[in-house]
């Protein structure tokens, strides 16, 4: 057996495989046009352990549809870059909830991934949807015991579509980053 | 449905670590507290579908509009497998770079070198049924960064690979054989075991390289593989 290739930073200079399109879900050539759903915008900002914004960011996300399948109907993947304040944005549907292990069900979330210069490999997380029913029994937010951490993998409702998680890398607030 | 079968997780000693202090941005974007360990659902071992027709393959960069770039040309190829050596097909690999002078066409880029107008430095590439991929290039050059006092970049070509679960994605970069500056370069030496950073290396190879034409660099790659397994029904 071979051990997987370790991975590298992403660097300062992976806008050289940004396309801006890609935050956007529902595009004109996504093959996600004409997919039934609520549409959302998913955003936040994202800090360091100073709280200093980080402005040369790419977040990538991985979802299921809205009918809680991957890659059936919908195409769930989007990549974003951070701007000058730190803030991501996409635009996508609502994901449904998918299975999770055994008898499980897991409430509706979008897997995030970080990555960006001085990250030696990239950060996953999770954005959950306040308010969910389901989240009270999601096999990953019931593993984070202290409510206030588990709140860093809850997006709140801005009004209008809009969802809000603001990712903090490291310090108060730090987000729960899972080892995937 | 039955569960699906988790990937194994690393030997710690072959991925470098989140903190690795003489890279010095890793400072303050590192986590502090320990990443929780999930047990692998759907969301982690299904992927994206990167259809070709949507994410069209760009596999020459070293010529635009026909004109080409300067620098050594150089054809990069390799296999793309997982931990027990099955071929990964269909995997979409990015790959972007500095040019042979060492200046990325990227704004923020303000390295004192001459930029390229023939050298973009980005391509796309699939996968073939055996795993392989190939692209053209040129060598790119060294560049300087401000990591530390006269802190210079070892040449290297960075890949991002999409495999068939999300918990395979990965970022890394090819390094070329023979570089003095790897010994020095804070990113490459962050991973503890030798032979994980020596994988890094890419190798010249005669076999890939055309008569009269470009050298030839192998750069195999290895995605995380399944567990032997199934995980344990709860
Ligand atoms: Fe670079």
């Amino acid at each position: 057996m071979t051990a997987a290739t370790a991975h590298q930073t992403a660097g300062p200079y992976w806008h050289m495989i940004d396309f801006p399109e890609w935050a956007d879900l529902l595009r004109a050539g996504s093959g996600n046009e004409g997919v039934q759903g609520e549409r959302i915008t998913l955003m936040g900002r994202i800090t360091d352990g100073e709280g200093a914004p980080v402005a040369d960011g790419m977040v990538e996300i991985f979802q299921a549809g809205p009918d809680g399948k991957y890659e059936d109907v919908f195409h769930g993947f989007g990549r974003a870059a951070t701007d000058s304040d730190g803030v991501f944005r996409f635009t996508t549907l609502k994901p449904g909830p998918v299975p999770g292990r055994g008898n499980a069900m897991q409430a509706p979330h979008i897997e995030i991934a970080i990555f960006a210069r001085g990250l030696m490999q990239h950060l996953v997380t999770r954005a959950y949807f306040e308010g969910e029913a389901l989240n009270a029994t999601d096999p990953v937010l019931t593993m984070v015991e202290d409510p206030a951490r588990r709140r860093t993998l809850v997006a709140k409702p801005q009004g209008d579509g809009v969802w809000r998680l603001d990712i903090r890398l490291q310090g108060d607030g730090e987000t729960v980053f899972l080892e995937v | 449905m039955s569960d699906p079968i988790p990937y194994r997780r690393p030997d710690p000693a072959t991925q470098p670590p989140l903190d690795s202090p003489a890279y010095g941005s890793t400072h303050k974007r590192h986590p502090k507290q320990p990443l929780l360990r999930i047990p692998h659902t759907l969301t982690e071992t299904s992927a994206p579908r990167f259809d070709a027709s949507r994410y069209p393959a760009h596999a020459d960069m070293s010529q635009v509009n026909g004109k080409g770039a300067l620098g050594e040309r150089i054809i990069v190829a390799g296999r793309i497998t997982d931990e027990d050596g099955r071929p990964q097909r269909g995997v979409m690999v990015e790959v972007w770079q500095a040019n042979a002078s060492g200046r990325y066409h990227h704004p923020r880029d303000q390295h004192d070198a001459p930029l390229d107008p023939n050298f973009e430095g980005r391509a796309r590439i699939f996968t073939d049924d055996q795993g392989n991929y190939s692209f053209v290039s040129v060598k790119p050059g060294a560049y300087p960064w401000r990591n530390h006092w006269n802190a210079w970049r070892p040449i290297h070509i960075h890949f991002g690979l999409h495999g068939a679960g999300f918990a395979q994605r990965m970022i890394t970069q090819m390094y070329f054989p023979g570089d003095p500056l790897l010994d020095l370069d804070p990113i490459f030496l962050s991973t503890p075991d030798k032979a994980a950073r020596d994988r890094l290396i890419s190798k010249f190879d005669l076999e890939i390289t055309k008569p009269e034409w470009a050298l030839g660099y192998r750069f195999d790659m290895v995605l995380r593989g399944r567990e032997a397994t199934p995980f344990e029904k709860a």
